[in-house]
């Protein structure tokens, strides 16, 4: 077969994408068709901006989900003679080309950039929730009450923002950290965090009915009591207490440190938002309404204060996934934590940057489509941010 | 004011104290240790031999004690039957000329085990290397993200407008691996053939900067930091210029250019002072990781060679670098903006 020139190329990678083009076809006509309906989301399709950053997200949201599809080698799967290929050489038993070209080990520089969506877009908007629950757990009471917890969460939050975040993640993400334990203990105090929001918040809604109440409070307890331990427990390590059989949600020890160091330096600075949002709302008319009907502390801080602040928190967790996808990156870029045949864009960065003069594509690749889903979120906050502001 | 001073000088204080504390308890974990008894008395070495080795240098007392004679508030370890303190012991030729307490205090920083040398001569070297480097950045970064976001927010949703902010939000979605990589690949690479600028920055060290090795690294720092600058300035200067003495101003028939110059810039640039003094933090961010791509023997490079090969001194030097550069600056804003701003005034 012959080599695929520039324009093949282009064609071919387009054709690839076909559930993805699919997908969002599909979202984008269901959500122009419900716009009036859809509240802040629905108004997003008013801003040109806030849909080119939709666009970008959901299409590597979609390339996460269907990445089986778009793929056309295993991430690990090195074909002999196409080390360092360039772009749309065509594999020597003629079955189909590598794209992008080939890597430092023969492998499919496209279906690893495919690849790596995934690990993208499953620990980035997750660990950003988790840090958001941290921060708003902490982060209301702090405002709300001031004082001493003031002083002290604040305290404590401003001594995790000194760190540099590179200085962090070489402290926290070691070999030898993960002997001792440390980041399965953090997230064993972290991942307490949303547990805890959930069951306040339902707590605080439905006091006054309490048999609706106690059966939401079993079911929150048992689902999520029952993945944090699954979560935090490994056979073999330091926190062991499920047996391997019941152990149904098994995070690799290195993937668990990398997602608790992100949230540990993503929470402070929730942290300090919903402390500023919370000391500004709790001067408002409706919370003295609400203390006045003698509402608790805590429906008064999830019930009144938290929906209020929902607009600049929204804004700033799509920026926050963005930020955390730029962490992920640095974390692969340094090559900590994750494997480094792990097909995530910081790590094929950093495997490729030494023959980076030479063969550029290994590269380039994952930096332009880390830098793409980074854009999209930062675009579709800052539609938001105007959408919201338009109230 | 000077009450407002004395507070933050001691939240500082109390900051430092903590973080280096943490950093202390991070780098000292006992597989840390184990793994330095390894690398300086043989990888062959038993786990007797390994608690041995602890032992007599010091490295098995209580934690706190460790920290604060690493700190120069405790005697420091002297093996037993002598008075000679370990880590002074070089300096002084008698046993009894060495000083008893030998932390960083004292000036004495500990040796670094890749380098081969004292901590605080290798840190000053490379320090000076990288200051060069922020020099540039700062210099090209600051003009240029200030000059963006005024010309952006001068007339707010104009055609320079759009164009200027979406290039800031582009360069601010770009984080520092990612632009390097393909600045290295258009400018320096077979691929576009360009060759403008060299890849790499490795012989700044030895031959000193030249424009062909420094372009793409400050470029690539700068670039990262512009963006969040040059938006904070353009939001900045888009508020003053819907202020009631801009339009007075304007009515007067002062024309435009003047009333830029003249009545906006200076309020607008209150805020964005702030945020480039904060932007110093992130710059040390930016540096370890352009180091690290240019191989660019400076302080960010240290620090990653050091956290690679597990030499503890040098690190916790590198950390106590890192955490005082990022006090300080955030000291020096509070004061800054207070200065700055006439109408926040601490009483």
């Amino acid at each position: 077969m012959d080599p695929l020139g520039t324009g093949a190329i282009i064609l071919t990678i387009l054709g690839r994408f076909w559930p993805v083009w699919i997908g969002i076809a599909a979202i984008f006509a269901l959500s122009f068709r419900f716009k009036r309906r859809l509240g802040l989301y629905g108004r997003l399709f008013d801003s040109p901006v806030a849909m080119a950053g939709l666009a970008l997200v959901l299409f590597w949201a979609f390339t996460a989900i269907f990445t089986d599809a778009i793929a056309t080698y295993g991430t690990l799967e090195q074909v002999s003679q196409m080390k360092n290929k360039p772009p749309g050489t065509p594999t020597p038993d003629g079955t189909g080309w590598f794209l992008l070209g080939g890597d430092h080990l023969a492998r499919d520089v496209f279906s690893r950039m495919v690849a790596g969506s995934r690990i993208v877009i499953i620990i980035a908007p997750f660990s950003t929730a988790v840090a958001f629950m941290v921060g708003i757990t902490l982060g209301l009471p702090a405002g709300y009450y001031g004082g001493r917890l003031d002083t002290f969460l604040s305290f404590a939050a401003n001594l995790i923002l000194a760190f540099p975040v590179i200085l962090l993640f070489y402290l926290l993400v070691t070999p030898e950290i993960a002997d001792t334990g440390l980041p399965q203990y953090l997230a064993l105090v972290l991942f307490l965090f949303p547990i805890l929001f959930l069951s306040v918040f339902v707590n605080a809604r439905y006091r006054v009915t309490p048999g609706v109440r106690n059966w939401a409070l079993l079911a929150i307890g048992v689902f999520c009591g029952y993945v944090y331990i699954s979560l935090v427990s490994e056979p073999g390590t330091a926190i062991a207490i499920l047996p391997a059989a019941l152990d149904a949600i098994s995070v690799p020890t290195n993937i668990l440190i990398v997602f608790v160091s992100v949230v540990f330096v993503n929470s402070p600075t929730v942290f300090r938002i919903v402390r500023g949002l919370t000391l500004d709302i709790k001067t408002r008319d409706y919370v003295a309404a609400a203390k006045t009907r003698g509402e608790g502390l805590w429906y008064i801080m999830l019930w009144e204060i938290l929906p209020n602040a929902r607009g600049p928190l929204i804004v700033d967790f799509c920026l926050r996934v963005g930020y955390t996808t730029i962490l992920l990156g640095t974390l692969g870029f340094f090559g900590l934590g994750l494997s480094p045949e792990s097909p995530d864009w910081g790590s094929t960065i950093n495997s490729g940057r030494r023959l980076l003069t030479i063969v550029p594509f290994p590269a380039i690749v994952p930096a332009v489509a880390l830098m793409s889903l980074v854009l999209g979120l930062n675009l579709l906050a800052d539609g938001l941010r105007e959408e919201s502001l338009k109230d | 004011m000077l009450l407002f001073l004395l507070r933050r000088v001691l939240i500082v204080l109390l900051s430092a104290f903590c973080l280096t504390l943490i950093v202390f308890l991070l780098t000292n974990l006992s597989p840390n240790l184990e793994k330095l008894a390894k690398s300086e008395a043989g990888t062959r070495i038993t786990d007797r031999e390994v608690a041995v080795w602890l032992e007599q240098h010091g490295h098995a007392r209580p934690l706190l004690v460790r920290y604060a004679s690493w700190l120069g508030l405790a005697p420091a370890w002297a093996p037993p039957g002598r008075h000679l303190p370990g880590q002074c012991a070089a300096a002084a030729e008698d046993d009894a000329d060495a000083p008893r307490y030998c932390g960083i205090l004292q000036g004495n920083w500990g040796t670094s085990t890749v380098f081969r040398g004292d901590v605080a001569t290798i840190l000053g070297v490379r320090l000076a290397l990288t200051g060069n480097l922020m020099l540039w950045v700062m210099l090209v970064m600051v003009p240029s993200a200030l000059l963006v976001g005024v010309l952006a927010g001068m007339r707010e949703g104009s055609v320079t407008d759009r164009t200027l902010s979406s290039f800031s939000i582009v360069t601010s979605a770009t984080p520092e691996y990612v632009s390097g990589v393909i600045l290295i690949a258009v400018f320096a690479s077979s691929m576009t053939g360009l060759k403008w600028f060299s890849g790499t920055a490795g012989s700044v060290a030895d031959k000193g900067p030249s424009f062909d090795t420094m372009v793409l690294p400050v470029t690539t720092i700068a670039l990262y930091g512009m963006g969040y600058v040059a938006r904070m300035t353009r939001a900045s200067m888009a508020e003053v210029m819907t202020q009631q003495y801009i339009r007075t101003a304007r009515l007067k028939g002062v024309s435009f250019r003047n009333v830029v110059l003249k009545h906006a810039l200076r309020n607008a640039l209150i805020a964005p002072f702030t945020v480039i003094m904060l932007q110093f933090p992130w710059l040390l961010n930016g540096v370890v990781i352009v180091e690290t791509l240019f191989n660019y023997k400076g302080f960010g490079w240290t620090l990653v060679e050091a956290a690679g090969a597990n030499d503890i001194d040098l690190m916790l030097g590198c950390s106590v670098v890192a955490v005082v550069v990022v006090l300080v600056t955030q000291l020096l804003s509070d004061l800054g903006y207070v200065l700055l701003n006439p109408r926040i005034r601490v009483h």
